[in-house]
Formats: C-alpha cells, sequence, structure tokens
C-alpha cells in the first residue's frame, strides 16, 4: 500500500486508480451537511487554506476538549457521502480539493467533478471510528463549532497512515457503479 | 420499587455496553463474513472493522462515532412509574453523552442546533409494556443514521417487481431493499422486516426484530424458510462490506408479521449497519441487576 503526504499534487491525484488502497498522512478537513451548504453560499477565506490541495472528510466525530482547551478525537468514522451530491463537486472546484473521504460513495455529478478538476474518492470504512480515530493524532482548530455543533463543525486535522480505498477515481472509474450494475443484474435473475 | 433517579446508573451502564461492547454473536458472523472473502477491498474492511471491534471493547469506546438513537423497549410489573423511568432512562442519555459513550445525537429540527445532551424530542425512543413478572427489563438498540436512511417500506402489490400479497412478493420486495441499500448502510447488515402493520407498527416491530440473536430460529416455519432464503440470496447478490463487491452482504434475516387492514399491505425493512449495537438488562425487585445477553 502506498503512503500519501497531504497536501498532494493533482499530478499524484492523477495517478490513483479504483481499488488502490492507501494511507494518506498530514493535514485535512472535515465537513459535512451544514459544511457543504455554508461553503457554497459564499468563498469561504478562512477555511480555504485547509482545503486547497488537501482533502475534505465527511464525519461528524465524538470530540473531548481538554483541560487545555485542545481536543481529541474519540470516534471518527466516516458518514454517508450521498447527502453532499448537489454540492460537493462546486466545493471542489471552489477550493481546490484533491480528495474526499466518507462511505457509501457519490454519484454522476461529482464523479464529473472527480474527472474535470483532479481528485479521488476515497472510501474510509464505515464504522470503525476506533482504528480511524487512532490514525488522527492532533486537532490543530475548529471552524464554526457553535453555530453547528460538535458533529458538523469543521474540524482541521491531522492524520498519521489514515487508511483509504480509492473507490472513485478521476477517469471516469466508479467501484459504487460497477458493484451496483452487478447486482442489479444479479436482483434481475433471482426475480426471473 | 424505585426513587427518583434510582436507575440511571444502570441505564448509563446499558447504554456504555451497546455503544463499546459488539454482542458475541455478531462478532461471530463477522468472523465468518472474513472467512469467506479470500482477498481485496472486502478483506480489508472486514479485517479493519474486527481490529476496529476490539479496540472499542478494550478502550470502552464507542464503536462507531453515530451512536444513534437510543431504541428501548421496557418491561415493567404493575406498580412502577413508567414516568419515573423515562425521566431516568433521558438522565441516563444526558449522562452517558457526557462521559462521551455517545455522541451529542439530537438535532432541533427546525433551528438545525444540536441540543448538545443527547436528547430532544422522540430520542431516546421508549417503549412501555406491562407484564406478569416482579422484575423490569430494558433492551435497547443503537440505531445508526447511515443504516437508518436505507430502511424502507413497501405496499403491496407492487407491479414493478411482480410483488403480490404473499410471501413471494415479501421476498421480492426485501431483495430489491437490499440492492438499493448497496453498502450504504453499512454492509454487511442485518435485516429486521415487519409484515403487515401499520406505517406506524410495522417500524417498530421491524426494529424489534432486531433484538432476537442472530442465529435463532423464527418459531413460524414458513417463516424461518423465507429468512434463511433470503440470507442466502441477498450474499448472492454481490455487494460485500462496505459496497466494494463481496460474498458478505447480510449478517442475519430476522422477519416478523401484524395483522393488517384489508387495504393494507406492508413490508417493513430496517437496516441495521454491522455494528448492531444491542445490551439488555434485568432489574430484579430488590434492585439487583443482572446483564442479559
Amino acid at each position: 500500500m502506498a503512503e500519501l503526504k497531504l497536501p498532494v499534487s493533482e499530478e499524484t491525484i492523477r495517478g490513483l486508480e479504483v481499488g488502490d488502497f492507501v494511507e494518506l498522512s498530514g493535514r485535512m478537513i472535515t465537513g459535512r451537511d451544514a459544511a457543504h451548504t455554508w461553503l457554497m453560499q459564499e468563498f469561504r477565506e478562512e477555511v480555504a487554506p485547509f482545503m486547497k490541495d488537501s482533502v475534505i472528510y465527511h464525519c461528524g466525530p465524538v470530540v473531548a476538549e481538554n483541560d487545555d482547551g485542545t481536543y481529541d478525537f474519540v470516534a471518527a468514522g466516516p458518514t454517508t457521502s450521498i447527502r453532499e451530491e448537489p454540492y460537493q463537486a462546486d466545493v471542489i472546484g471552489r477550493y481546490g480539493l484533491r480528495g474526499v473521504i466518507g462511505k457509501g460513495g457519490m454519484g454522476a455529478k461529482t464523479l464529473a467533478g472527480l474527472g474535470e478538476h483532479g481528485a479521488v474518492y476515497l472510501h474510509a470504512v464505515g464504522g470503525a471510528a476506533q482504528v480511524l480515530a487512532r490514525a488522527i493524532p492532533r486537532v490543530e482548530r475548529v471552524f464554526m463549532l457553535e453555530e453547528f455543533g460538535v458533529p458538523e463543525a469543521m474540524w482541521v486535522i491531522e492524520v498519521e497512515r489514515f487508511p483509504v480505498m480509492v473507490t472513485m477515481d478521476s477517469h471516469g472509474g466508479s467501484l459504487h457503479d460497477e458493484v451496483r450494475e452487478h447486482s442489479q443484474a444479479k436482483l434481475k435473475e433471482l426475480l426471473k | 420499587m424505585g426513587d427518583a433517579g434510582s436507575y440511571t446508573e444502570t441505564f448509563v451502564e446499558l447504554i456504555r455496553r451497546a455503544s463499546t461492547e459488539l454482542p458475541e454473536d455478531v462478532v461471530a458472523a463477522i468472523e465468518e463474513g472474513r472467512e469467506a472473502e479470500n482477498e481485496g477491498l472486502a478483506s480489508i474492511a472486514l479485517g479493519t472493522i474486527l481490529n476496529n471491534i476490539e479496540l472499542a471493547r478494550s478502550d470502552s469506546a464507542p464503536i462507531c462515532q453515530d451512536t444513534g438513537t437510543p431504541v428501548v423497549w421496557i418491561h415493567y410489573p404493575s406498580g412502577v412509574s413508567t414516568r419515573g423511568l423515562r425521566a431516568d432512562f433521558e438522565s441516563a442519555v444526558r449522562e452517558a453523552t457526557a462521559r462521551r459513550y455517545l455522541r451529542p445525537n439530537a438535532v432541533d429540527t427546525l433551528t438545525g442546533s444540536n441540543t448538545g445532551d443527547g436528547s430532544g424530542r422522540g430520542i431516546p425512543f421508549l417503549h412501555f409494556e406491562e407484564w406478569d413478572e416482579p422484575r423490569i427489563e430494558v433492551r435497547m438498540i443503537l440505531k445508526g443514521g447511515g443504516s437508518e436512511n436505507v430502511g424502507s417500506q413497501y405496499k403491496l402489490p407492487d407491479g414493478k417487481l411482480g410483488a403480490g400479497r404473499d410471501l413471494e412478493g415479501v421476498r421480492r420486495a426485501v431483495l430489491d431493499a437490499v440492492v438499493a441499500a448497496q453498502g450504504m448502510g453499512c454492509a454487511p447488515g442485518v435485516l429486521g422486516v415487519c409484515i403487515g402493520g401499520d406505517r406506524v407498527s410495522a417500524f417498530e416491530e421491524s426494529k424489534r426484530q432486531l433484538l432476537r440473536p442472530l442465529k435463532d430460529t423464527s418459531p413460524v416455519p414458513e417463516l424461518a424458510e423465507l429468512e434463511e432464503r433470503l440470507l442466502r440470496e441477498g450474499n448472492e447478490l454481490g455487494i460485500g462490506p462496505m459496497g466494494f463487491g463481496g460474498k458478505t452482504t447480510l449478517l442475519a434475516v430476522k422477519i416478523g408479521f401484524l395483522d393488517r387492514l384489508p387495504a393494507c399491505y406492508f413490508v417493513t425493512i430496517s437496516y441495521m449497519c454491522w455494528a448492531d449495537r444491542k445490551a439488555a438488562v434485568s432489574i430484579a425487585e430488590g434492585g439487583d441487576v443482572t446483564w442479559l445477553s
């Protein structure tokens, strides 16, 4: 498996293909439903530098606040990505993201956006909140905590060998489309 | 029996157990799945899941960050105040959230703001039933949002599926639901199914089915047969862990039924993710606590 450092270049990302297993190290940001709406309302200068050439993680963590005011992620698996389908391609383009981490895959609009902007969809194992929290040694800062609450806030985090699978790439490949088509064909057979 | 607050600590422990310790039969079913998957992403996913289950148990930390809605069935003897039990359970949810066994998981639907303490309108969801035994029995599932979003309800007949008002129609609806869910409910999942009922009772019964041990057999022979067949056929669909493709899409299928109105024939499916979190406790008259599997 390859280790991939964040921030990452477009060229490296375009070299990834569906089925690749990679481990991410470096800085990324979390964002889910409220964040995606907010990111599209206007260009958010304050978070933009944390997104450029990095990835956004669809995650609503369980967070502990330490006595010194710092935070730790206690549990931090991915949430279902498809809810961000209306916004994701535009968020990628507008903020220069190189990838999205989530679960369940995304649709045609995002897939086209990945190709256009040079980005990938990275699938983390859903529910693996402990394995993934351990790959997040540090929480750097947080945006919109008051407004969005803990699960929906945008957390800037440092990750170390954070395990993900490439399930949608920048060449139009989608494991989710493949599996869906195969299972629909099988269903037809079973319901004959 | 029981002053205000007397059950709170027991209920906090119930929540801790459910959120951090996956039942043995669920772990065994996931292990069986990993043995069936030889390679590739499916095998990596199940290996990660098993590793995660172990870490959560040893650290007493949530298996999944979406700690779900506590859905709770409480049997109680005559004379116990259900208002008191509700107050204690709601305090337990707030305390378990403060101790981070639960995520602050309740959002005010109109304002969009998180209530911050895990409790909210309709959360936790409690069902009370009086019984003849002198003890209180509490059974709970933690039902996560990703899997809740792929639950569904079919109204038979369904012409598109060729599904009539019989068990063959039920089979067709359930298989269709599994394909629609793909990996989005965090496969491999457990299906709780209710045939019949109405749009209120059926979802509750489908969730109550999730309390059954994975390997039990329905006492109704034709349902036992259908459960077994749907488990086999569901796994033939090839969706696999997380929808990565593979042989392990479902861990179990549990089917119950309710009577229905002449005009209605619902098939209601609740999808439970692999993090099939549940716990149960019995509280004797004198307050002695026994943990149930």
